[in-house]
């Protein structure tokens, strides 16, 4: 029954296109960065529209990490400017813009002594006094997501006795604490297997279509990316090689330039987005 | 009908406010019982009448049944001696839990950048020149150890500053740096004085001895303010736990709150060394001690460690004057004599603990 849930799910999603497009929340404006003559990022544009999923793809080195830096305020750019909700991102209060948006890292929660539940609590700085006290008590909620990321049972395990899946469950449980209304994800599934990887995808795809959430994401894994983003727009040497729907960027020529591999693209049987078959370089060779 | 939260909240509050009443019961026990011993004998019971009589509103109704003179040894000479070790240990403790939370560095401790040996060279100095009493009498030592402590520390910190920013492992490595340059410093001033009994190198191994109530008064408002401070920036050491990156994604202000914390922290132990000496070991395994106890959150741990500090210099410095008397073992030799045995000691029973569960 639940398969089969989320096989509608994944049927309307694709029939859906083009989804009715929201405002642009948060937009990067020719931004350079770095010093020498092959800087990090060239002027880089993009738009970010409300409630939408956008992947960043490319290859190591192609500057995404530095990107997703740039529009969390991590680093600043060197030129260009990031403008969240019409305002430049540096004019926000730290407090303010945890509000509006969270990041999640490549690299999950350290193993430290603390229990699962002060870590996710711990989301909640951004709504709380100096003294730690928030204006509604945010007891309830955080119990919510608990429940809903199944980490009731490890409410006081500590961090260092957890998994490395369990451990990034608890990073996203942390994340929803803060309810932003847009996250960044840096290669969020990477040290994740299999299972674990489906899962975290389809939490925050339960998470976007609830809350109109709107997400950005490094990926590694191009299938993935082509699952569940609605955009797709691919890094190159810093520069942005293309943008566009799935199906218009996962493509033979796109893997051929950019990533230089060889690759078969096919439509995944069960819904309209494409996927990759990778082909080792002899074989290759040998069939053409 | 209770949430889960409230349940949860009420058993980490407990679990708190247990640990620190066990903490002060121990305190006012240990006072007593380090006021009691030394070369004369004064009954317990004496010793609490006497505190007694001293406090406001109670005073009146305590009647002077003892020795004047018993009284006038605790009030002029144990007791504020007894003070002077609650307040550097206490100051010494909170310091190094500040200084673990913001470095992230088990080795961390209060004179990790340099505060230690800035007090040292300038204290050296003065020694080996005979200048002791020179300029402020008695506070002359206390004045420019504190000066050149913190002199010692502004040149750490110009060292390892980067665009506004202060990263952790080159500030620790500055430190590293002036700790073994001042360092040498200290030494040939050691190798080259020429008196029998090497009077630098007993201030550097510390010591609470001839310290009176004016020390202590000078203390009182560094360790006091200081303990505010650190308690109020006790959440953001929790977050900073997870990585600046993070916290910082999470609303904190990492690089002000590391500035303020580190030099909170610093200004502390400066005052702390310059009036007692370097006191070795305190700042770093009392924190640690307290972390395998209660455990890492630093809402307990910082105000723990102001605790667990006081009460560990105490009985220190009660060893460090009665064992051998009438001659006084350095404190800094007693600190890190127990310290190092009994934190052994913690370690394995720990390591023992986390193989069984």
């Amino acid at each position: 029954m639940r398969e089969q849930n989320s096989m509608n799910h994944f049927a309307q999603m694709a029939d859906a296109r083009p989804a009715p497009l929201g405002e642009v929340i948060l937009s990067a404006q020719a931004i350079t960065h770095g010093y020498s003559k092959l800087p990090v990022l060239q002027d880089i544009s993009l738009e970010i529209r409300k409630g939408e999923w956008l992947g960043i793809i490319g290859p190591n080195g192609s500057g995404k990490s530095t990107l997703l830096s740039i529009l969390s305020r991590a680093e600043q750019p060197t030129s260009g400017e990031v403008q969240l909700y019409g305002r430049p991102l540096g004019a926000y209060k730290r407090k303010e813009l945890s509000r509006l948006m969270a990041v999640l890292q490549q690299e999950t929660i350290p193993p430290l002594h603390y229990s699962v539940r002060e870590v996710v609590e711990m989301g909640r700085f951004p709504y709380q006094s100096w003294w730690g006290t928030e204006n509604e008590d945010s007891g309830p909620f955080i119990d919510h997501i608990m429940e809903r990321l199944q980490l009731e049972q490890l409410a006081d395990r500590r961090i260092d006795r957890l998994s490395g899946g369990q451990r990034q469950r608890v990073a996203l449980a942390k994340l929803m604490a803060q309810s932003p209304s847009i996250i960044l994800l840096d290669e969020p599934t990477t040290y994740l297997d299999i299972h674990y990887q489906m899962q975290f995808m389809d939490i925050i795809r339960d998470w976007q279509q609830e809350c109109g959430l709107t997400v950005v994401s490094v990926l590694h894994d191009l299938n993935l990316a082509a699952l569940y983003c609605d955009r797709i727009a691919v890094l190159n040497e810093g520069i942005i090689h293309g943008q566009g729907s799935a199906a218009e960027m996962i493509t033979r020529e796109c893997f051929e330039q950019v990533f230089h591999v060889h690759a078969e693209i096919v439509s995944h049987p069960k819904v309209n987005r494409p996927q990759v078959l990778l082909c080792p370089e002899e074989l290759y060779t040998s069939v053409e | 009908m209770t949430t889960f939260t409230q349940q949860h909240a009420r058993i980490k509050k407990h679990r708190g406010i247990g640990a620190g009443a066990a903490g002060i019961s121990l305190l006012l026990l240990s006072i007593v019982i380090c006021l009691a011993v030394g070369s004369v004998d004064l009954p317990l019971g004496d010793i609490v009448r006497i505190l007694l009589h001293h406090l406001p509103w109670v005073g009146e109704y305590i009647p002077v049944t003892w020795d004047p003179s018993s009284a006038q040894i605790m009030i002029h000479v144990r007791l504020p001696r007894v003070i002077m070790a609650l307040l550097v240990g206490g100051a010494l403790g909170v310091s190094g839990a500040a200084f673990q939370g913001v470095l992230r560095n088990p080795l961390a401790d209060p004179y990790t950048l340099g505060i230690s040996s800035g007090a040292s060279v300038g204290a050296a100095l003065l020694i080996y020149f005979g200048l002791q009493y020179a300029f402020l009498g008695q506070w002359t030592i206390p004045v420019t150890a504190f000066v050149t402590a913190v002199m010692a520390l502004f040149v750490v910190l110009r060292m390892a500053r980067e665009n506004g920013k202060l990263p952790i492992q080159t500030l620790i490595l500055s430190g590293v740096v002036m700790q073994s340059f001042l360092g040498a410093i200290v030494s040939f001033l050691v190798a080259m004085s020429q008196d029998g009994i090497n009077e630098i190198l007993f201030w550097t191994m510390g010591s609470l001895a001839m310290r009176g109530w004016s020390y202590a008064g000078i203390l009182l408002p560094y360790f006091v303010g200081g303990l505010i401070v650190l308690i109020a920036y006790s959440r953001s050491l929790n977050m900073l736990a997870l990585g600046e990156r993070q916290a910082a994604h999470m609303g904190l202000h990492v690089e002000r709150t590391k500035w303020i914390v580190l030099l909170t922290a610093t200004f502390v132990a400066a005052a702390a060394v310059s009036v007692a000496g370097v006191i070795g070991f305190v700042g770093l395994v009392v924190p640690h001690l307290l972390r395998l106890i209660i455990g890492a959150d630093y809402r307990f741990l910082i105000p723990m460690s102001a605790l667990g500090g006081a009460l560990y210099v105490l009985w220190a410095d009660t060893i460090a004057r009665t064992l051998l008397a009438p001659t006084e073992i350095p404190l800094g030799v007693v600190t890190s004599f127990l310290g190092a045995p009994f934190f052994a000691f913690l370690l394995i029973r720990n390591k023992r603990k986390s193989q069984e569960g």
